[in-house]
């Protein structure tokens, strides 16, 4: 024998766990709270699937993601379960939580202002209030920040640059 | 470029019988889509430490890297349906040059930052009529690529016409190399919207839509920023095509030597 197996638990709890995970890029925020956790649930074969929606198709977080919820799958006791990238419906902005929003804020990141529009992605965001002070008079600094999903505001009233979740 | 999840996002099962009669034609498609993205993204990569302001510079990357992610999913599907079962990696990292299959635009070395926006107003005016066609298509999977990728190729959109307008209408010399640039660029955009007898069977058969019809369109779009620019649509006595078979332009093997280079020294090698 080797050494004790996991209990194997549900695919309730091993969602909670899956959704606590942080987000590699955004560690301020679970991956439940960014919207990124799909179903999880037996596949065809009874193997646990894990499904997980990227922000960006070329979200470099994917691989990081993917190891972390393989290391919840086997200490859940799903040694073999799987993870599976699904594009379908495609993630927004919109599937942040309240509280990811919350999070994020208080991280001195903006959160999206408004919904995905269905016209064309404004590049500059209109009247994000500043993380930091509160106030609307902010303005555009750059429409690519640090990440891929993150803008560059400026404050006009306290005078501090900061990241803002750029809506899409 | 490696695999991040265990199982595609759809399974496409081909039937007992052995892949669907347009299997080929599309595999083909999405290579040559794929290379596009694969291509242009590689050579946006050039700009890193040399972009004018570092926010251009993280610009030009994160534009890159999104494009890198679209070829990521068209070159893993192009590799399933073409029956060598090659990865994404495979398409990207061991086929030599003649084997290549972007438009040669997507290949055109960076030149000045002018010539850089007027490659990215081309092609991300194209990607976005391509993809929002392509969100519409009996395909599942492609379908949801495209639905996403529109998203992202309309923020590059945005950037390339901001830019566009920008040096069109600032000094006399940046005005004077956005002219040029365009210039340089348009006899490579006709490419973009060939249509042979893969795509008129993929278009007949309702598997993909062809971009030739998107042509008039895209000159209607680009032809108002470049005119709110102050400037005006070339229109080139010749056009440029090759690519899509594999006939490239003399910068393009560089280009391709760089990409693959660490692969080839250490075949198989992972960090």
């Amino acid at each position: 024998m080797s050494g004790p197996v996991p209990a194997r638990r549900c695919a309730e709890e091993v969602r909670e766990r899956v959704e606590a995970l942080p987000d590699p890029e955004l560690p301020v925020i679970g991956l439940g709270d960014l919207g990124v956790v799909g179903s999880v649930a037996p596949g065809a074969d009874g193997v646990l699937e894990v499904e997980i929606t990227p922000t960006y198709l070329g979200c470099p977080a994917m691989p990081e993601i993917t190891a972390a919820v393989r290391d919840v799958l086997a200490a859940c006791g799903h040694p073999d379960g799987r993870v599976r990238q699904v594009l379908t419906p495609p993630w927004t902005t919109d599937r942040i939580t309240p509280e990811g929003r919350r999070r994020l804020a208080a991280h001195g990141i903006a959160p999206p202002v408004s919904p995905a529009p269905a016209g064309p992605v404004p590049v500059e965001p209109v009247a994000v209030p500043c993380p930091h002070c509160g106030s609307r008079a902010t303005r555009p600094h750059s429409p690519f920040g640090p990440a891929r999903c993150q803008s560059m505001l400026w404050c006009t009233a306290c005078r501090e640059p900061f990241p803002h979740l750029t809506a899409l | 470029m490696s695999t991040t999840s265990d199982v595609p996002a759809v399974r496409p099962g081909p039937p007992p019988d052995g892949p669907p009669p347009a299997a080929p034609d599309l595999a083909l498609h999405l290579l040559r889509l794929g290379d596009d993205a694969l291509v242009l993204g590689q050579r946006l990569c050039q700009w890193i430490t040399r972009a004018p302001t570092v926010d251009e510079d993280l610009a030009l990357s994160n534009i890159a890297l999104d494009l890198i992610g679209h070829a990521r999913a068209l070159l893993a599907r192009a590799g399933r349906l073409d029956g060598t079962g090659r990865t994404e990696d495979d398409l990207a990292y061991t086929r030599p040059e003649r084997r290549f299959t972007n438009a040669l635009l997507t290949e055109l070395p960076n030149g000045d930052f002018a010539t850089t926006v007027a490659r990215q107003l081309a092609y991300s005016h194209y990607a976005v009529l391509y993809y929002e066609a392509l969100a519409h298509c009996a395909d599942p999977e492609l379908a949801a690529f495209g639905a996403r990728a529109r998203k992202e190729v309309a923020f590059h959109r945005l950037h390339a016409d901001r830019w566009t307008v920008t040096l069109g209408r600032g000094t006399e010399e940046s005005a004077r190399r956005m002219r040029h640039a365009l210039e340089r660029v348009w006899p490579y955009t006709g490419e973009l919207f060939e249509e042979d007898e893969v795509l008129r069977r993929l278009a007949a058969s309702g598997t993909v839509p062809s971009p030739a019809p998107l042509r008039e369109a895209w000159l209607h779009r680009v032809t108002g920023v470049v005119t709110g620019a102050g400037l005006t649509v070339p229109t080139p006595t010749w056009t440029a095509r090759g690519g899509r078979s594999g006939l490239h332009t003399e910068e393009f093997g560089p280009l391709i030597a760089e990409l693959q280079s660490v692969r080839r020294q250490f075949p198989g090698g992972t960090w």
